[in-house]
């Protein structure tokens, strides 16, 4: 690791520290929320990855908004679109707020997860949905960045996977903050979200 | 038209059958080359019987999986049998049990009607085959199967 991140894990750390005896001193505590509040992750902090229309795309294009990632693939049956499901009953929740809302799946089988697939399965949930790939050795360095776990099972002369469920959401400047579980439901991550987003007043 | 029609007739209406009543049968519609997806239903056996396997012509593949979490992570397999004790609903809905379609030979459009046939093994081995037609509901479907809610100032 080099000293400069060191150097700035340590002062992350100190500054945490002081608001926390700060926070306490006051009698206060900052937002909390349904999800795994994760702010100050190790990790995730961001993505380089393809969208269906061959551009890059990096944390950076969504900046304003949050943005909520989930790690998939099309050919499930259930989980996924349940994630989807809930992603778009969320930004309906929102509602005005919804625009301030970025959702992404990121394609854990981009073997079989072509553009055009990810392209019109995401459009199915929601029009603005982003589905997001990259080569098969990148996807396993990234959700290993993400703490993603994946595995190819084979099942009737096919394949299907196993994987992690839990989806990630940044707030608008960029920082990974809260780790959903699959089974929170859509209220609760519609709260979260308002939570989030009040602390970054739309301009 | 009439296939809309058949559909919605069919998603009302249960199979009663001598052995195991189906109701509220649908697959998931898919995107064009999406190869899988999958069929749930409610199962209500009137003897213990178990569902052995699943066939479809809209598929080269069909088993009968079941879904898991473990912690965070999700795992389907397919399950040799499902126990259908008598009197009780079995549900194959997201979140556990389903028909698993894989390698689909074509595209499965809303309102489409897949038909699919369930083995049924009663306790005495005797086998029985009850022949479905699922109608397809939507892609973004929730887990009780009704229509996602209408979504305003979108699309
Ligand atoms: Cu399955």
């Amino acid at each position: 690791m080099p000293a400069s991140s060191t150097f700035s894990a340590l002062l992350r750390g100190l500054v945490a520290a002081l608001g926390a005896i700060l926070l306490a001193a006051c009698g206060q505590q900052g937002p909390s929320f349904n999800a795994t509040d994760i702010t100050g992750a190790r990790f995730g902090s961001d993505f380089s990855l393809t969208d269906p229309d061959g551009r890059t795309r990096t944390l950076a294009d969504f900046r304003g908004k949050a943005v909520m990632v989930f790690f998939g693939f099309t050919q499930c049956p259930d989980i996924c679109p349940s994630a989807l499901i809930r992603a778009a009953e969320v930004r309906q929740m929102l509602g005005a707020d919804g625009e301030r809302l970025q959702v992404i799946f990121v394609s854990v089988d981009p073997e079989r997860d072509t553009p055009e697939v990810l392209r019109e399965y995401t459009a199915a949930f929601g029009a603005d949905f982003l589905g997001l790939y990259t080569d098969v050795e990148e996807t396993r360095r990234v959700a290993d960045e993400f703490r993603i776990f994946y595995r190819k099972v084979p099942t009737g002369g096919s394949y299907t996977m196993d994987h992690t469920a839990t989806s990630y959401v940044y707030d608008p400047a960029g920082k990974l903050r809260l780790a959903v579980g699959y089974q929170q439901d859509a209220a609760s991550v519609a709260a979260d979200l308002k939570t989030l987003l009040q602390s970054f007043p739309a301009h | 038209m009439k296939k809309l029609v058949l559909a919605a007739i069919l998603a009302m209406s249960a199979v009663a059958h001598a052995q195991v009543e189906v109701s509220d049968v649908w697959v998931r519609a898919t995107v064009p080359q999406q190869r899988a997806t999958g069929v749930f239903m409610n199962l209500t056996a009137k003897q213990d019987a178990r569902l052995v396997a699943a066939e479809s012509p809209a598929a080269d593949v069909v088993e009968v999986h079941e879904m898991k979490m473990e912690g965070e992570v999700m795992k389907m397999r397919a399950i040799d049998a499902l126990p259908l004790p008598a009197g009780q609903a079995v549900a194959l809905k997201p979140g556990g049990y389903h028909v698993m379609l894989i390698d689909l030979k074509a595209q499965v459009k809303e309102g489409d009607v897949v038909p699919v046939t369930l083995v049924i093994e009663n306790a005495a081995g005797q086998q029985e085959r009850i022949e479905l037609q699922a109608p397809a509901r939507p892609l973004a479907t929730p887990a009780g199967g009704g229509a996602m809610q209408h979504r305003h100032g979108q699309r």
